[in-house]
Parts: C-alpha cells; structure tokens; sequence
C-alpha cells in the first residue's frame, strides 16, 4: 500500500505479526472493501461484473497453487483435476441430496483435498520435474476416472447440472448477484492464505521450499507439511472447481483440463511465486488481460479491416499481443508482478528525497 | 518508460474508449448476432474454415440489403476453445443487445446452456453439445440446428445396413472412437440399434491427444475383422484412422466417419484422395463449392475487386459457416415478418428459429422442419464419399431410426 512508516516502533511481537502496522494501511483496506462491496458492483454494467466474477474464481484456484508451488516448493501440474473433484463432489450432493451450496462447497474442497493428499504422497520421495510428472499422471487419471464412471459423472456426455445456490430463499443467478457470492470466497481465501503463510504451518512450508534436509533437521515433519501442503492446496482448488460449478450451472470434466492446470501455473509464475498479492494479480492477469486487449484491438482494427476480417486479426494479434506482454513484464522483472509492484511502492516510499 | 511513450499510450487508449462510445449508439435498423469461434485454440483447425464462411454470408446477406431491411451486425469472439471465456463472450453479446449466439465448442456450449435459459437468448450449437438438447421442452434456448451425435450413429447404421445388402444380422461392426465424453455419446444408440438389427457391436476407444491408434487398427483388422467401421474421431485422430486402416488393408468403402472426421483437411492429412478412396463421411451441410450461395459469396468478392475466400479450401467447415449464417439469417427473417417489420427481440427470433422448415439453400442445407419440441430439426444427414479425388455425394438427405431416437430422448427427461 501507498504509505509512509518513519516514527513507526514496533515493541511487543503482537504488534510485529499485525497484519495492518500503521493505521493507514486499515484505511486503505476499508477503502479497498467499500471500492469491491459498494462502488463496482454499482457503477459497472453486469458484463464487466461477469469479467470480474471469472477473474474471482481464477484467485481462489491461484492462491491454493501458489500455496504448494510457490510457499512449499513442490510443482504441480495436475491443480485443473483437483477442481475437477471438487466440482463433481458438490455436483452429485447438491443434484442427489440437494444440499446447499454452504455444504457442498467445503465438502467439494475436502474431497479434493483427501485426493490431493493422497495425489501429493509421491512427493516425499521425489522432487522437481520427477514431481511435476507424477502430478501430470494425477491430472490424467482423474480425467479418466470421472470419464468412465457413471457413477461420478453422471449421464450424458459427463456433465451435470446443478441448480443456482439460493441464499435464505433467494436464488443467486445474475452476475450481480454472483459478484458477491464469488467476492465473499475469493475474500474469505484471501484472508485465510494471509493468514496461513505467516502462521507455524506457513514458515514450516518456506522452509521446506528453502532447504527441505534442513527443514527436517531443525525438527519439521516433512512427511505432514508435505501432505499438508498438498491438502490445503487441493482444498482451493476444490473450492474453486465448486465455484465453477456454480457459476456454469454445469460440472464438466472438460473444462479442467490439462491446459487449465498449465494457465493457473502461469498465473502464479506471472504473478509471483510465494505471495498472495501476486497470486491475486496473476489471476487477474491471465483472466482479464487478454479480454481488455481485445477491447482495445477492436476498434483500432476496426478502422483499417472489414468486419469478416477483423475477428481472424484481432483474434491471432491478441494471442501475440499476450505473449509479448507475458514476456515483457518477466523481462521487467523475473519475479513477477508482485515484485515489480513493490518496487514501485518502494520507489515512491522516500520520494521525492530519495536520499 | 519515457514520458512521451506514456502520453502516447494515453491517447490510443482514449481513442479507443472514443470509438467504443461510437460504437455502440447502436442503430436502429440493425440486428446483432453473436458468434463465438475458436480460431486460436484446440480447434482452430476447424474454427479458422468455418467461421469465415459465417461472415460471408452474413457479408451477402447485407450486400443486398440486409434482412427485411435491417442489417446484421457480427459480433465474434475467440475464445481458444476455453470455458471462461466463452462466459465472457456471451455476456459481451448481451450487452451489444445480440438477438442470437452462434456457440462453438461442446464444453462451452454445456458452460453456458443454464445462462442462455436465464437470459433468455438463443443459442444454436450444431455439431456440438449434448444430443439431449435437441429436446426443446428441457433445454428452451439451445438449438442443435443439425443432426446430433445419436442421430449421426442411427444414420451411420442405417448407412452400413444399405451398403451391407439391407440386412445386419450376424454382422460385425466395429466403433472406433476418441475416448471423452462427445465420442461416447452415441454408444446407447449404437448399443441399442445392436440389439434390434442383430449385428455384433465392439467398441475401440482412442485416448486423447488420437494420434496414436496402430493397437485398436490392428485389433479391429486383424482379430475383430469386422464388416463395417464407423469412426467418430476429432483432430488430428481422423486422418491417423485414415492412414492406419488403409496400411492394414483394411477396404476404407467400409468406413464412414462422423462429422468431425468428414473434411478436405482430414483427407489431404491422411495422405491425399488418392489413399482416402472410397471413405464415407457423414455430412449435416452440403459438401464443396457447387452451389448458388458460394457462386453469390464468389461474385460479391469479385465486385469488391478481391479473390475468393481462401477458407473455402475446406468447403465442408466453411459450408457448415455458410449453413449456420443462413439458418440464423432464416430465422431472424421469420421473426422480423411475424412482426411486421419492427425489430424482433430474441424471444421473437427463438419462435422463428422454430417455425424454419424446407428451407433448403440450393440443397446445401438438410430438408429439417424445427419445432418448438425438436431443436434438432429432425436429424437430417447425407453421405459424401471420396471419389476420384473428391468428394462425392452419395445418396439424398436422410433421417434413421427416428423412433429410437426419440424413444431414448424421452428416457433422459
């Protein structure tokens, strides 16, 4: 946040671990909360909720990746099948027991959870790329576990359809609407990572991403935080999945596919690893970015192509364009927007007496 | 970055925002359709022939005025074949005020079917989405607007049927598919119609990316050998069956693909026409470029002093384009003359949509008859089949075993 700290001395440990030190970060954080409460969601028309309601999704599903990738160091590529338990876990329970959503959610996280944990026990044995793998096996036997049993996907072509979550008797089906039940998750996994990463659970994954043997040594159980990390992971990523749900209608296998497992993946590298914010502004990146090019490409191809030709441009300019930005901002800064974020605010911490 | 970069930035992104705001003090006598397409994505293959057959002809439709007066604006959006975007792009045509959305791809077309209902915006989605909704009375706003994938494989028996002499009993045939939810729909058709005709069904399944089928080849021409092959592959897999089949000596006159494995493209993949003879592909719109409508897109290319569309190359993506423009065109002309002339909603153009029957396009597009309860049209197909390095028409327009069609769509209500 934007904000000086000289005269600021910190004296009991409380005080250090506080989440907001200075009074004016808790000013910038209600403001912050009244700009996503109040101000957007009654200033903007419903298609840019709609845009920002998918990029809510994607943090949640973000911040669980960057939790095992970026704090625990452990590489995965199989984070789409995780959503992809979680989405047809709260599916069959809300479409065979028609539970509400405030029930089928944790237990569609918890489901994946138990898979990711489980999904997560090669882990223990082998790092890096040799993980990366066993995970990408996880990805395609989820896949086809839920292709070819009925039982899971139930009927035609492997989708199901769910009924819109209803709220003390109100259906929640605009995108409106849906802007708040998305905000409060996407908020509530915020506060909740915020917390995890500074808490023993937290400094127990640094330090297994640091130096895994010396982790062990000075008396952290790598066999827990390890399965642990995968867990909670997973449990995002099953929220995540169920938030999908949702928000289709529909649970599909098919759109937690392997090339969703690689977008989060660049989500949090773009944003940064081991960190929430540059979990957020990943997730917001990857969702939005090539969204907004195109509003910008339309009519600026539009002056100079007919209307036949302008979508096969815009369409292959904007996948360049994306690239090029991707590669731009990691030029920039290797460690992602986060990073380049800070050291903007560090910039303009002592300015204008940068000396 | 320098200070005069940043300025510039400024003002292209102002004259952006200024031609967006000019853009959309919409007219009035213009009609918005929508159209996803994957031109960048897993199915690019497709979307880069097809779509462009789609804005040719809405292009024609204007260059003669439009319908009834009312020129037809096309929204299209890509959305590389992912869901959330295509979330995104329906949102995008609801607020340019879209009258109908052209959907493109099954998972999409699944994403958004319960948004469609809810927004009460027609959607028309042939070749893709769940056979169930060609069902009108559960799915009110999702238009198949061609045959499904349980009509394509009561159409594929009803083909190995004629070509085996009219009898299928104590044959073998043998399905030969990519292993994900779409390749696995028509199984309880195949299954069921099994039963009936008395022929002995085996089915190989394909994994994705289908590429690689030399093991389910050899099963099929070595141990199973059956009298018929039906294959309903995407991608890159059609081709790989193509060649692979042919290397085994297996005779491709008992092959007959679905409509993902029906193109040029697949054909030249696997090898040219030459190695695909005698391959039969099922098709829901007409095959190559003899017909009055492309003859019409042609001349409007010609008088515009420009060469003809390169994506008519694969005239059967692009005629399917070319047959999803003219449905839509069809149905918003019903729904503006149902009116009088005034501009129709969508609600409007979803009860043209279901009052189009024998329209035909010069034959390009099936004899279906829509209804407010089959979305489908009736499931109309016909058989092309490589000849003499083309495709060749084989045989009319045909519908097959409609009752159990219908009997296993009142099942899943």
């Amino acid at each position: 946040m934007l904000h000086r700290e000289s005269g600021v001395f910190k004296t009991s440990y409380a005080a250090d671990m506080a989440l907001y030190p200075l009074p004016i970060a808790r000013w910038t954080v209600a403001a912050i909360v009244l700009l996503f409460t109040v101000v957007l969601p009654l200033s903007l028309h419903e298609y840019y909720l709609s845009v920002i309601n998918l990029a809510l999704i994607a943090v949640v599903g973000a911040l669980g990746l960057n939790i095992l990738v970026g704090y625990t160091g452990q590489i995965s590529v199989g984070h789409a099948a995780f959503m992809s338990v979680g989405a047809y876990t709260a599916a069959n329970l809300a479409v065979h027991l028609h539970l509400p959503f405030w029930v089928t959610l944790p237990a569609g996280g918890l489901m994946a959870a138990l898979i990711g944990a489980i999904v997560g026990i090669p882990s223990l044995r082998i790092k890096g790329l040799y993980l990366a793998i066993a995970t990408l096996a996880a990805q395609l036997i989820i896949e086809w576990v839920i292709n070819h049993t009925p039982a899971i996907s139930g009927g035609a072509q492997a989708s199901i359809e769910v009924p819109r979550p209803t709220l003390l008797g109100y259906q929640i089906k605009t995108q409106g609407q849906l802007y708040y039940f998305l905000l409060f998750f996407a908020a509530l996994a915020t506060l909740a990572t915020l917390n995890l990463v500074r808490s023993r659970i937290g400094r127990a994954f640094v330090a297994i991403r640091d130096q895994d043997i010396a982790a062990e040594i000075i008396g952290i159980n790598i066999f827990r935080y390890k399965l642990l990390s995968f867990a909670i992971s997973s449990f995002y990523a099953g929220v995540c999945g169920v938030l999908y749900t949702y928000y289709f209608g529909i649970a599909n296998y098919e759109a937690f596919q392997i090339g969703v497992s690689i977008d989060y993946l660049a989500m949090i590298i773009i944003g940064g690893f081991g960190s929430v914010l540059g979990s957020i502004f990943g997730a917001v990146f990857v969702t939005m970015l090539p969204i907004a090019i195109r509003w910008i490409m339309e009519p600026l191809a539009g002056l100079f192509f007919g209307s036949g030709e302008l979508s096969s441009i815009v369409a292959s300019t904007r996948l360049v364009l994306f690239g090029c930005l991707i590669i731009f901002f990691l030029v920039v800064e290797p460690e992602g927007l986060n990073r380049l974020w800070r050291n903007v605010r560090n910039y303009f911490r002592t300015w204008p007496f940068s000396y | 970055m320098s200070r005069s970069s940043n300025w510039r930035m400024t003002a292209i992104a102002a004259g952006a925002v200024a031609l967006m705001a000019g853009n959309a003090a919409a007219q009035d006598k213009e009609l918005v359709f929508g159209l996803q397409c994957d031109r960048t994505g897993a199915t690019q293959t497709v979307g880069v022939f097809l779509c462009p057959g789609y804005h040719d002809y809405i292009s024609l439709v204007n260059s003669k005025g439009g319908i009834e007066g009312y020129k037809i604006r096309v929204l299209e959006i890509d959305h590389e074949y992912k869901v959330p975007p295509a979330m995104e792009a329906h949102e995008r045509f609801k607020k340019e005020g879209a009258v109908l959305e052209g959907l493109y791809g099954t998972p999409q077309t699944a994403a958004l079917t319960k948004k469609l209902e809810e927004d009460k915006i027609l959607g028309t989605s042939p070749g893709f989405g769940t056979a169930a909704a060609s069902d009108g009375k559960r799915y009110p706003y999702v238009f198949p607007i061609a045959a499904s994938y349980w009509s394509q494989g009561a159409a594929a028996v009803a083909f190995a049927k004629k070509e085996l002499g009219g009898n299928l009993k104590g044959k073998k045939i043998a399905y030969l598919f990519y292993d994900n939810p779409a390749g696995k729909e028509p199984l309880v058709i195949l299954e069921d119609l099994a039963k009936s005709e008395g022929f002995d069904l085996r089915t190989f399944a394909v994994p994705a990316p289908g590429v690689e089928m030399a093991a389910q080849v050899l099963d099929i021409t070595g141990r199973y050998r059956p009298d018929f092959v039906i294959t309903h592959l995407f991608g890159r897999s059609p081709s790989v069956s193509i060649r692979e089949l042919k290397s085994k000596g297996y005779p491709l006159s008992k092959v007959v693909s679905f409509v993902w494995g029906a193109s040029e493209a697949d054909i030249k993949a696997a090898g040219g026409y030459e190695v695909a003879n005698g391959y039969h592909t099922i098709q829901f719109a007409g095959v190559g470029l003899d017909f009055q409508v492309i003859k019409d897109i042609n001349a409007m290319y010609q008088a515009q002093g420009k060469p003809a569309p390169t994506a008519q190359e694969v005239s059967v993506f692009y005629n399917r384009g070319v047959m999803i423009a003219a449905i839509h065109t069809e149905a918003a002309r019903a729904a503006i003359k149902a009116k009088g002339g005034t501009k129709p909603t969508s609600e409007d153009i979803k009860k043209g949509m279901e009052s189009i029957k024998g329209f035909t396009l010069g034959g390009m597009v099936p004899p279906m008859e829509i209804t407010e309860l089959d979305h489908e049209g009736g499931g109309w197909v016909q058989v092309w089949t490589v000849k003499d390095g083309k495709l060749v028409k084989n045989g009319h327009w045909f519908q097959a075993y409609r009752d159990v069609i219908n009997k296993h769509l009142a099942a899943t209500n």
